[in-house]
C-alpha cells in the first residue's frame, strides 16, 4: 500500500482531475458541433453556397472550409479557431458569430435570470409546503400545478398568454423588448435593458421594458417552478423523516423553526444543484419563448439563422449555450462541495 | 393431477401462475391510483384515435375548402377550420398517428442503444466504462432541444430526421440507468455462478443485466414519452419537424400563430391536444414509478 498523500497534494490532484473532466466534456461538445456542421451534411459546401453556385465559387468555399484536408486535421483547426474565439462569420448578419452572440446573449441572460428568480422564490416554498402537508390537499394542488407545467408546450402557452393578456385584456405589452419608438434611445452599457435604462434615468423606458418582459418572465418562471418545486418536495420529504427533525421537535422548537431552520437548511445543499441545472434548462427554454415574443436574444438569433441556413451561427449559438451549461454544472459541483461540510 | 402444481415438477406452470398473480396485484394497486387511471385513459384514447382515425374523423384532413377558410368552431367544423379550410378536428385525430409514430421511433431506437451502452460499460468496467460514460456525459451536458435543432438543421427537416435528432438526445439517461444496474448485478453471486459455468459476456449482458433494468427503463420511458412529444412539437413549431401538409400538432400551432389574435382556435386547439397527451404520459409515468420503482417499493 502506498502512503496516504498529504492533504495539499490531494486537493491539487482533485482539482486537476476535475479540470480534466471539464476539458474533456468541452472537447466533446466541440466534437459534436464539428460533426454536425462538417461531417453530417452530405455536402457542407452546398449547404453554404446553394445548389446553383458556379463551380469557381464552390471550389473557393471548398478550400476555405479546408475540406481537402483529412478530417482529423480539420477538427484540429476547428478547435484552434474556437479557442481563439473565431466561430466563423454569420452569413445572414455578415458579422463574426462571436460578436453577434455577445450582442444577443445579455438579453437572454436577463430574461432567464428573472425567470429563475421567480421560479426559486415561488417554487421552493411550494415544494416545502408540499412536503410538509404530504398527501394532503396542498400537496395535491401543488403537484398538479407542477404537472401542468411539465406537460404544457411552453411556446403554446406563450401564444395563449399573448392572446389573453395582451390582445384581450391589454394588461401587458406585446412582443419585442420595447415599444418601437423607444428602441435605440438607451445607450448600450451592460446589454440588460432594465439595468441600462435605470442607470441612465430613463424610467419611462424602464417601465415599458418591464411591461414587455412580464409575460415571458412569468412563463419561464412557471417552467422552472414546476421542476424546482418537485425537486424541493422530494428533498424535503427525505429530510423531514430524519431523526434530527424529531429531536428538534422534542426539544420544543416551533414547527416553523423545525421546517425552515432545520430541514430546509439541510435540503438547501442539494437544492443548489437543482437550481443551477434548472438555470440551464431556462436558457434552453428561452429559445422557444424568445421566438414567440420576438425577444432579441440568443434563441431568436438561432431561430432566424436556421432559416437563413446559416450553420455557423446555429452551431456557434449551440456551442455557447452548451458551454454555459457545462459551466453551470461545474458551478453546482463547486457549490455543493463548499457548502456541504461532509464533502470537504 | 393435483390442484396445486408442484413447483419442482412443473416449474413453467408455477412461473406462469406467479406472473399472473404478480400482474393481478399490480393491476389492483394501479387501479387505486386515480391520477394514474386518468393518465391510462388518456393514453388509451390516443391509441384509439390513431387506430380509428378514418372512422372518427368527420372530414378529409388534407382536402382544402377555401370557402370555409378560418371558419369558427361550430356544428360543421367542431374545432373550426384552418387557413385552407381544412377541419381542425379531423387533422388533430390524424395527427395522433404522427405523434405516436415519432414517440415510437424515438423509444425503439434510444432505449436499446442506451441499454446496450450502459450494460457494456457497467459489465466491463475500467477503461471501457470511463470512455462510454464520458461520451454519455457530453451528451447530457448539451441542451437537448438545441442539439436536436442543430442536428435537424444539418440533416434537413422531416419527421424521421426529427425523430433521429431526438434519439440522439434521449439515449444517455438509459445508459446511466443500465450502467448503475449492471454495476450491482455483475458482482452478485448468481452472475458469478453463471460466469463460472462458462456463460459469455454477451449472455450475461443480454439475459441477466438487461432484464434487471427493465422496470426502471419502463418508468423512464413513460416519462420520456411526454418529453419526446413536447420536443417533437417544439421542432414542428420551429418548422423542422413534420412538413406541411402533414397534420402534426406542433406545425399546426406554427401556422395558427399568424391568426392567433383573430382566429384563436387555429393555434389553440392543437396545443390542447399536445398538453393533454403529454399530461397523460406524465400521470401514467408517475403512477408506474410509484408501483415499479424498487426503491419506493421496498418502503412499503
Amino acid at each position: 500500500m502506498t502512503a496516504p498523500r498529504p492533504p495539499a497534494v490531494r486537493i491539487i490532484f482533485g482539482i486537476a482531475s476535475w479540470l480534466l473532466t471539464v476539458a474533456i466534456t468541452l472537447l466533446g461538445l466541440a466534437a459534436l458541433t464539428f460533426f454536425i456542421g462538417r461531417v453530417l451534411p452530405i455536402d457542407p459546401v452546398l449547404k453554404i453556397v446553394g445548389e446553383k453556385a458556379a463551380p469557381e465559387v464552390y471550389q473557393r468555399v471548398f478550400l476555405e472550409l479546408g475540406l481537402d484536408k483529412p478530417v482529423w486535421q480539420q477538427f484540429w483547426e476547428y478547435i484552434i479557431k474556437i479557442l481563439r474565439g473565431d466561430f466563423g462569420t454569420s452569413f445572414s448578419t455578415t458579422r463574426p458569430v462571436l460578436t453577434d452572440l455577445l450582442n444577443f446573449f445579455p438579453a437572454t441572460l436577463e430574461l432567464s435570470t428573472l425567470g429563475l428568480v421567480l421560479g426559486v422564490v415561488l417554487g421552493v416554498p411550494m415544494g416545502v409546503a408540499s412536503a410538509y402537508w404530504h398527501e394532503k390537499w396542498p400537496d395535491h394542488l401543488i403537484r398538479i400545478v407542477g404537472l401542468i407545467g411539465y406537460s404544457v408546450p411552453i411556446f403554446w402557452l406563450g401564444l395563449v398568454g399573448l392572446f389573453v393578456f395582451y390582445y384581450r385584456l391589454g394588461w401587458v405589452s406585446g412582443p419585442g423588448q420595447l415599444d418601437v419608438f423607444f428602441v435605440g434611445v438607451v445607450d448600450r452599457w451592460t446589454g440588460s435593458i432594465l439595468i441600462d435604462s435605470a442607470l441612465q434615468g430613463e424610467w419611462e423606458i424602464f417601465f415599458n421594458a418591464i411591461s414587455h418582459m412580464t409575460l415571458p418572465t412569468i412563463l419561464l418562471g412557471y417552467y422552472s417552478l414546476a421542476y424546482i418545486s418537485r425537486m424541493t418536495r422530494s428533498v424535503m420529504l427525505d429530510q423531514l423523516t430524519r431523526e434530527y427533525v424529531l429531536t428538534a421537535r422534542l426539544k420544543g422548537a416551533s414547527e416553523f423553526r423545525v421546517v425552515m431552520g432545520h430541514a430546509l437548511r439541510n435540503a438547501a445543499i442539494p437544492l443548489v444543484t437543482v437550481i443551477a441545472l434548472s438555470y440551464g434548462g431556462l436558457l434552453e427554454g428561452s429559445v422557444l419563448i424568445e421566438t414567440i415574443f420576438s425577444w432579441p436574444g440568443i434563441g431568436n438569433y438561432i431561430y432566424s439563422s436556421l432559416f437563413a441556413a446559416d450553420m455557423n451561427a446555429v452551431l456557434g449559438g449551440t456551442l455557447l449555450v452548451g458551454v454555459v451549461f457545462v459551466f453551470l454544472n461545474m458551478l453546482s459541483d463547486v457549490l455543493y462541495r463548499t457548502l456541504d461540510p461532509r464533502s470537504r | 393431477m393435483s390442484v396445486i402444481a408442484d413447483p419442482i415438477i412443473d416449474p413453467k406452470r408455477a412461473l406462469r401462475a406467479a406472473r399472473i398473480a404478480e400482474f393481478k396485484s399490480f393491476a389492483r394497486r394501479f387501479m387505486r391510483n386515480p391520477l394514474g387511471m386518468v393518465g391510462l385513459v388518456i393514453v388509451i384514447a390516443l391509441l384509439v384515435c390513431a387506430a380509428l382515425a378514418p372512422i372518427l374523423a368527420t372530414h378529409d384532413p388534407y382536402l382544402p375548402a377555401l370557402s370555409d377558410r378560418l371558419a369558427a368552431p361550430g356544428a360543421e367544423y367542431w374545432f373550426g377550420a384552418d387557413e385552407l379550410g381544412r377541419d381542425i378536428y379531423s387533422r388533430i385525430i390524424y395527427g395522433s398517428r404522427l405523434t405516436l409514430l415519432i414517440v415510437a421511433l424515438v423509444i425503439v431506437t434510444s432505449a436499446p442503444v442506451g441499454l446496450v451502452i450502459g450494460a457494456i460499460a457497467g459489465n466491463y468496467g475500467g477503461w471501457v466504462d470511463r470512455i462510454f460514460m464520458r461520451i454519455t456525459d457530453v451528451f447530457l451536458a448539451i441542451p437537448k432541444l438545441l442539439l436536436a435543432l442543430a442536428f435537424v438543421a444539418a440533416l434537413g427537416p422531416g419527421i424521421v430526421n426529427a425523430a433521429l435528432a431526438i434519439t440522439l438526445t434521449a439515449w444517455p439517461p438509459y445508459a446511466r440507468l443500465a450502467r448503475a444496474e449492471a454495476l450491482i448485478v455483475r458482482n452478485s453471486d448468481y452472475v458469478n455462478a453463471i460466469r463460472l459455468a462458462g456463460a459469455s459476456d454477451f449472455h450475461i449482458i443480454v439475459y441477466h443485466i438487461m432484464p434487471m433494468c427493465l422496470s426502471s427503463v419502463i418508468v423512464r420511458m413513460t416519462f420520456d414519452m411526454a418529453g419526446i412529444i413536447l420536443t417533437a412539437a417544439g421542432l414542428g413549431f420551429i418548422g423542422l419537424g413534420a412538413q406541411p401538409p402533414l397534420p402534426e400538432w406542433g406545425a399546426m400551432i406554427s401556422t395558427g400563430r399568424k391568426f392567433i389574435f383573430d382566429q384563436w382556435w387555429v393555434a389553440t386547439v392543437p396545443g390542447f391536444a399536445i398538453f393533454i397527451v403529454s399530461l397523460g404520459f406524465n400521470l401514467l409515468g408517475d403512477a408506474m414509478r410509484d408501483l415499479l420503482d424498487p426503491h419506493l417499493r421496498q418502503r412499503r
